[in-house]
């Protein structure tokens, strides 16, 4: 038996090489490639590398892989893509590990440390990529809908009870978000005196769930979200009205009583890397676009399951002009 | 973060024997007193309630904690200056150049090739000829599976990064590991400095040390394999070191007549005699480092994390279970190799199993055969490279519809259930334990302890009680506390059930057991979704993640406990007219009793492990801190004190629950010490 099942064994595994290597003859030989690749990096430009840190959401990956997509295809350079924390992705900039960190959502600590003046000077700031983050207070639409009233703050207190949760220690519940954000709503729901608690959803993923299971089961859900985001495209939350923005508002965080302010999202870089110079590097400083455009290109990602050079690739592709404009 | 140990029966036996009859004195008595105590306990509360509870303000923070982050950002300021960071920082570069190399030959084209060296015919060649040589052929047809679902699946970059990695890994554990556990085996000072360095590697949270490995090794896999070492490390040291300790002193003290050196007597005695145990502990050190897969990927480090972690910012759940499923049937690979591997040499010994002629003629053939398939993959592209299939979207669509299915299904009960276990125990004991002023809270847990391990579980609990207060973060622990505490009461329901049933029906047993090494290889974040869906997040939603992830191991050493108790006793008691649950109840469980108590040790820091996975689902607590440090710059010195103080709540828990186990009789075996040489693979003996 054993035997049997040895030869057996290998005799498959010879019937299937063998099999293999006829299946093979005539399609294109690896030889073959391999010198049109060398062709062809003669033949393009002398760009270099472009190390792009990913953080992890999509909307970033909708920024990192159309920039990407284009160096590589029009500078022919040779783009690292790297899934980094956003802390580590700064870190990375002094040791060139790092080159662009293509959406960054504020990071005052970080700048601290590596922007020039207060810190060592490893990293800059390279502009707007045109996208506004507008973070504040959402509910899910359909809590909107049948209560127009709760998009107002001053109202949430008539619903606290309905928000209340085994978390809540009988109050309702606010929904804190991922931790990468800097948020200010313990502040905010004490200074307004609302009767709500802040639970910290603790990531993202569990941030989305929770506004999918609430528009789902038509539950009282509110929390911290922000736009632009691919759950908009699924479930379109509605902010909630709280007092507006005014300078300084936020310095003192414990006295915070007002909405967040419309962040400017920003493109950082590091200095070496700007200084080297290059095509990739006009680029990166001409790439802005709007919201509407990220969120069609996250939408390939996140809805139409899409890889993200697929997805950048099809942008690409459909929008031509805007393209133009950064190619300079 | 997910060990990846596993219970069933190993070749070195730890379930503890069935011990004799109870020891009636303290039985008792113990939980009359801790009764008394918790009493005590409520009545003070009722008083004194809300008081002293330690409770930071939202941003308040402690001098530890601030200390914690200057000492952080004084390394940053000085990384430039800094020899050490220099010399680590080679480290990596030598680490991150020697895996270039290998990507270029096995998962990676090697420019201007279009594929890598050896393309993936041959890769599939080589791995089942390596596992035919180190195995056997049941293996090399598992190895052969495991590498075509990479490739058929769409991971085969991915699948085969991840083996380097941990081939990589496991390499350094063998190189560092062995001399620790030659130190740990043979000097009992060593083991004591030692073992408390282990116990803490292997409870720190890796996010607490991720972002500083980075700094001293560079982005990518030099760090990806850094974290890797810290956590995979620890069982070899602890279960080689056991293993050599354990060679019997007549063996030792006959061959010493001979006037052997001690280097002889370790090569030629203790070694050889204790290979099998170490053995045990590198199958250990394998699937721990296997677990770290997911983290890496947090750092750039390569392997199947990557598309776990993109798929779930999508919240695409099916997506990153493929990728999930692969980590399991890769973990299961490794151990069933590493297995078959170590009882090869015996089995041929006794005349089974391929050797002699038969087994030089083919691996000869097959030898030739992997030639022949690395050279028709170095010519032919179709033999590099894999096709583009819709295999692997069409399986996560699949599992996608399938969860949903389940939650559908399975929605109401999960919001029921985590109602009732959170209004009615949670929420009791998390304001008991939290809202009492720290005081009265640190004297009823030290009377509790008293009470249930005498002076050797007091000592443990005053010294790593008083590091917890010190480092700040008191509140946070008692809430994490009372979660630990919840979910590893449910883990040993579950066990109980489970574990009896398995041990009474075959049937039962064979058909859990692999949904089992999948609970416990699976990574967390690829159920994350899944249980947030069914529960929503918050404290419950952590538990049940938890117990995904422990309740396996408590199951198996459960049932193998009630397994091992001999047929002969149950058929005396049968023949006085025993029910069915008198035999379990009076017979099965009090003889299995010391697999009880290692279960619930076992399932406890299985529980603790989850903790920082528990602020990812909205656990709040300790987890949480963790996971804002990890994601903040500036409260990274709060993450830090976090980690710590998870690491002594640990400490403290293991201590006490081992020292309360030696009082019942069912002695927590010195082996066990946190990890347990114990594996995947059912038994085989």
């Amino acid at each position: 038996m054993r035997t049997s099942l040895k030869r057996s064994g290998r005799l498959a595994a010879a019937a299937a090489c063998a099999t293999l290597a006829l299946s093979a003859c005539g399609s294109s030989s690896i030889d073959e490639q391999t010198s049109e690749n060398k062709e062809n990096a003669a033949a393009s430009g002398d760009c270099g590398e472009l190390n792009m840190a990913v953080n992890p959401w999509v909307g970033y990956q909708a920024d990192a892989y159309v920039v990407g997509t284009l160096a590589k295809e029009k500078f022919g350079c040779t783009v690292n893509y790297k899934d980094l924390k956003e802390d580590v992705s700064w870190q990375g900039f002094g040791t060139g590990e790092v080159d662009l960190v293509i959406e960054d959502w504020g990071h005052p600590d970080l700048e601290k440390k590596f922007f020039e003046g207060e810190g060592d000077g490893s990293a800059q700031d390279l502009g707007p990529t045109g996208n506004e983050g507008i973070i504040g207070w959402y509910v899910p639409p359909w809590l909107a809908e049948k209560y127009p009233d709760i998009l107002d703050h001053e109202n949430l207190d008539k619903y606290a009870q309905q928000f209340k949760t085994s978390e809540s220690g009988g109050k309702g519940q606010f929904l804190g978000a991922d931790p990468s954000y800097v948020q200010f709503d313990e502040a905010i729901v004490s200074n307004l005196d609302l009767d709500f608690k802040v639970v910290f959803s603790g990531s993202e993923a569990a941030s989305i769930e929770a506004f999918e299971k609430a528009e789902k089961d038509k539950e009282f859900l509110i929390g911290y979200f922000y736009e632009p985001q691919w759950l908009f495209a699924e479930v379109p939350l509605k902010k909630v009205e709280l007092p507006d923005y005014e300078d300084g508002c936020q310095d003192d965080p414990a006295e915070v009583a007002c909405d967040y302010p419309v962040t400017t999202l920003k493109k950082v870089a590091s200095t070496s890397w700007v200084e080297e110079g290059g095509p990739a590097v006009d680029l990166v400083k001409n790439f802005e676009w709007t919201n509407d455009d990220q969120n069609e290109v996250a939408k390939y990602i996140a809805k139409d399951k899409m890889e993200p050079e697929a997805a950048a690739q099809k942008w690409i592709e459909e929008n031509p002009d805007k393209v133009e404009a950064w190619l300079g | 973060m997910s060990t990846a140990t596993d219970t069933t029966t190993p070749a070195v036996d730890t379930t503890p024997a069935a011990s004799p009859e109870p020891e009636a004195r303290s039985g008792p008595s113990r939980w009359v007193l801790v009764v008394a105590v918790v009493v005590g306990w409520v009545l003070l509360w009722l008083v004194v309630r809300g008081q002293d509870t330690l409770q930071l303000a939202g941003r308040e923070r402690t001098d530890v904690m601030r200390w914690l982050g200057e000492f952080r950002d004084g390394v940053i300021a000085s990384r430039d200056t800094n020899a050490l960071v220099a010399f680590t920082g080679a480290v990596g570069e030598g680490i991150r150049t020697l895996f270039g190399e290998l990507q270029q030959v096995f998962s990676l084209p090697a420019f201007p090739r279009p594929v890598p060296q050896i393309g993936w015919l041959g890769v599939v060649a080589l791995a089942t000829w390596a596992g035919t040589a180190v195995a056997n052929l049941r293996i090399a047809v598992l190895v052969a599976v495991t590498f075509v679902s990479y490739g058929v699946l769409g991971y085969w970059e991915q699948g085969i990064d991840l083996l380097l990695v941990t081939g990589l890994s496991v390499a350094a554990v063998v190189v560092i590991g062995m001399p620790l556990a030659v130190a740990v085996g043979t000097s009992r000072r060593a083991r004591a400095v030692i073992t408390p360095v282990l116990d803490a590697m292997q409870t720190m949270p890796t996010f607490v040390y991720l972002l500083p490995v980075v700094l001293f090794f560079g982005i990518g896999v030099s760090s990806a394999i850094v974290c890797t070492l810290v956590y995979a490390l620890p069982p070899l040291i602890r279960i080689g070191g056991y293993g050599i300790s354990a060679v019997s002193t007549s063996a030792i003290e006959a061959t010493d007549s001979t006037g052997q050196t001690s280097w002889q007597r370790l090569r030629k005695v203790q070694l050889p005699l204790a290979r099998t145990t170490i053995v045990v502990g590198l199958n250990q050190s394998t699937m721990a480092a296997l677990s770290m897969a997911i983290i890496a990927s947090y750092v750039d480090g390569p392997g199947l994390g990557e598309p776990v972690l993109s798929a779930l910012i999508r919240n695409d759940v099916g997506a990153s279970l493929v990728p999930g499923l692969l980590i399991v049937l890769t973990a299961i690979m490794l151990d069933r190799a590493t297995t078959a591997a170590s009882e090869r040499a015996e089995l041929a010994a006794r005349g089974r199993g391929l050797r002699g002629r038969a087994r030089t003629v083919v691996l000869g053939v097959g030898g030739v055969v992997v030639l022949v398939c690395v050279y028709l993959s170095r010519t032919y592209l179709p033999l590099a490279a894999w096709p583009e299939t819709s295999l692997g979207r069409d399986l996560a669509d699949t599992l996608d519809s399938a969860t949903d299915a389940v939650v559908g299904v399975l929605g109401g009960a999960g919001e029921a259930l985590r109602n009732a276990i959170s209004y009615g125990l949670l929420n009791p004991m998390q304001s008991l334990l939290a809202e009492s002023p720290w005081w009265l809270a640190a004297s009823a847990l030290v009377l509790v302890s008293a009470a249930l391990g005498g002076l050797r579980a007091v000592v443990p609990t005053v010294v790593f009680g008083t590091g917890i207060l010190l480092l700040g973060l008191w509140h946070s622990t008692m809430l994490t506390l009372t979660m630990v505490l919840v979910a590893t009461v449910l883990v040993m329901v579950i066990a109980l059930v489970l574990g009896v049933w398995m041990a009474r029906s075959r049937r039962v047993d064979l058909l859990l057991r692999p949904l089992l090494d999948a609970g416990q290889t699976i990574p967390a974040f690829c159920y994350l979704i899944p249980v947030l869906a069914l529960f929503g997040f918050g404290r419950f939603a952590a538990i049940a993640a938890a117990i995904v992830y422990a309740a396996p191991a408590a199951i198996k050493l459960v049932a193998d406990g009630v397994r091992a108790v001999p047929e002969t006793t149950l058929e005396a008691s049968r023949s006085t007219g025993t029910t069915s649950w008198q035999e379990i109840t009076q017979v099965q469980l009090p003889m299995a009793r010391g697999s009880l108590a290692l279960a619930a040790n076992q399932g406890l820091l299985y529980v603790l492990a989850m903790i920082v996975i528990g602020g990812l689902v909205g656990a709040q607590a300790l987890g949480y801190d963790v996971v804002l440090g990890f994601s903040r710059s500036e409260e990274w010195g709060l993450g830090a004190a976090a980690g710590i103080t998870i690491v002594l709540l640990g400490l403290m828990l293991d201590r006490v629950a081992r020292a309360a186990a030696d009082r019942t009789g069912g002695r927590v075996d010195a082996r066990s010490r946190f990890t347990l040489p114990r594996r995947l693979s059912p038994t085989r003996t």
